[in-house]
């Protein structure tokens, strides 16, 4: 099945900007592992991912009442701060979580995406 | 107990298993095996008991479940792969009776499905004793203290969850699996505590349910004998339950200083004090499996005490101050300060109380009321009877209360 699995939170890792340069090249060599174990995994692929722009430069659509705003920032309620994103097809959960534990220790959310068959 | 009975008690996670292994499709397989228990009520009176129950019943279920996929679109190109898949599946249905390795890891990818972690503990917990155990949605909905719809209906969210969000059926790689039969533990725990919970009564038939909770650990550990996690539990369930019969008299509940033991089971007792003595609990052990010989260690010392009097506070003080340091947590401080007032005195019982808080819970000035009425201090015992019986939320042991605090000099 596919899963959208959003990095959502740092976690009780430190924010970006805070890490010295080796520790941003070791949270690289994270996300390179991550690709490539992927790659390896029977039943695994990754479809997309990317890193995002911070929540300051996210736009949230809303429509009430027939009348569409725009307003800055994410939903505060929902997720506070979008990192990244991978969409990845993989056999079951369990793969999964496995695999992204290669990962930094973000805060995640896995979504499956709706089987339409 | 009929034939029939006899059999889904015996076979239904097992049946639920293979046909799972088989299809795949949870959400099929339990309705298709329920239509073929009420399709043998109807006809096994008729024709006779067959001489393999369980097959008759794989038979059915897995017509029902052919049928249900011949009428969907996917069967149409899938069945015949399903067909001779069902063909080589016929075997392992003949050979149920004996437990094979097939079939035994079957039942253990259906114990690891309805206990996993992206599961809500108390929906793991029901769904572990309908589809391993096969017992009825409304005696779940008893154990849990919810109408019956609330129990069908979470019963029913957790199966969507599994299939919408990919939980596998499937035994974990060996690094993740003892965890994972943590969990499993946890879980049946939880669904034994649940019979034994406060509700509007004492309700001697939730303490029985409890016992269903017992079977699970049978079948899980029956699966993984080595396990101390379950090894563990199972001691501490049987040394808990050993005292049902004695709790309740005329509708009140009996503390366990003033309860008849001749009314303890003692057979599991026995067993009980066996398994705290398996050599699989001898080596290095998981804190959970450490609190869970710890907590049975304690409820042998009450179990194997001939009379309240005979008890060994001192001991259970000990092993209190051990569970504290593997698994701290407000209710093990609560019952050392009880332990600790037993052994050295009420005074020293409100010193080991001192700071104690559980949210939502009357139990620690419960408590403390009756250290201060041991001690003589009679008006802060009857300040701090108010405080609980105020804050209990369940008519059995509130009227307890309200009774010490009447009998207050």
């Amino acid at each position: 099945m596919k899963y959208l699995v959003l990095l959502i939170g740092d976690g009780e890792l430190k924010a970006w900007p805070d890490h010295t340069e080796e520790e941003q090249q070791e949270v690289m060599r994270q996300f390179e592992a991550f690709d490539e174990a992927c790659r390896e995994r029977e039943g695994v692929t990754i479809l997309a991912g990317e890193a995002l722009a911070g929540p300051s430069h996210a736009t949230t659509v809303r429509t009430r009442g027939g009348r569409t705003s725009l307003t800055e920032g994410p939903y505060a309620e929902v997720i506070e701060a979008m990192g990244g994103f991978y969409l990845v097809e993989a056999p079951d959960l369990d793969v999964l979580v496995e695999l992204l534990g290669i990962l930094p220790a973000y805060d995640i959310q896995i979504s499956p995406a709706v089987d339409p068959y | 107990m009929t034939d029939l009975e006899q059999v889904v008690r015996q076979e239904w996670g097992r049946l639920v298993a293979l046909l799972l292994a088989q299809f795949r499709r949870l959400d099929l397989v339990e309705d298709a095996l329920g239509d073929a228990v009420e399709s043998a009520s109807r006809r096994w009176p008729e024709d006779g008991v067959p001489d393999n129950p369980a097959a008759w019943l794989m038979t059915a279920a897995r017509r029902r479940v052919l049928d249900r996929l011949r009428t969907e679109e996917v069967a149409r190109r899938k069945l015949p792969v399903l067909l001779t898949d069902a063909e080589h599946h016929q075997e392992g249905a003949r050979t149920m009776a004996d437990a094979g390795s097939l079939v035994e890891d079957d039942v253990l990818r259906l114990v690891l499905m309805c206990a996993h972690p992206a599961l809500a503990p108390e929906s793991a917990g029901a769904l572990s004793l309908r589809l391993v155990l096969g017992v009825p949605t409304a005696d779940i909905a008893r154990l849990f203290l919810v109408p019956e719809p609330t129990m069908a209906a979470r019963i029913t969210r957790a199966k969507k969850r599994i299939v919408g969000a990919g939980i596998p059926f499937a035994v974990p790689d060996s690094s993740v699996l003892p965890e994972r039969l943590d969990i499993v533990a946890q879980t049946a725990y939880l669904a034994f505590t649940a019979g034994y919970s406060p509700g509007t009564g004492p309700d001697l038939l939730r303490a029985e349910l409890s016992g269903e909770a017992i079977r699970l650990v049978r079948v899980v550990l029956g699966l993984r004998p080595e396990e101390p996690a379950l090894v563990a539990l199972l001691a501490l369930m049987l040394l808990q339950h050993s005292r049902r019969d004695a709790r309740v008299r005329d509708g009140r509940l009996v503390l366990l200083s003033d309860q008849d033991r001749t009314r303890w089971h003692h057979d599991e007792v026995a067993e009980a004090t066996r398994l705290l003595a398996h050599p699989s609990l001898a080596g290095p052990l998981s804190p959970l499996a450490a609190s869970y010989v710890l907590q049975g260690r304690i409820a042998a010392e009450h179990a194997t005490a001939p009379t309240a009097a005979d008890t060994r506070w001192d001991r259970i003080v000990e092993w209190y101050d051990l569970l504290l340091q593997v698994a701290p947590s407000p209710s093990a401080r609560l019952a050392r300060a009880v332990a600790v007032a037993e052994d050295r005195g009420a005074a020293a019982g409100l010193d080991a109380l001192e700071g104690l808080e559980i949210p939502d819970s009357h139990r620690p000035v419960a408590v403390r009321a009756e250290l201060l009425a041991r001690t003589g201090d009679v008006d802060a015992a009857r300040a701090a009877y108010d405080q609980a019986i105020a804050a209990c939320r369940n008519d059995v042991e509130r009227e307890f209360l309200v009774g010490r605090r009447a009998d207050l000099p």
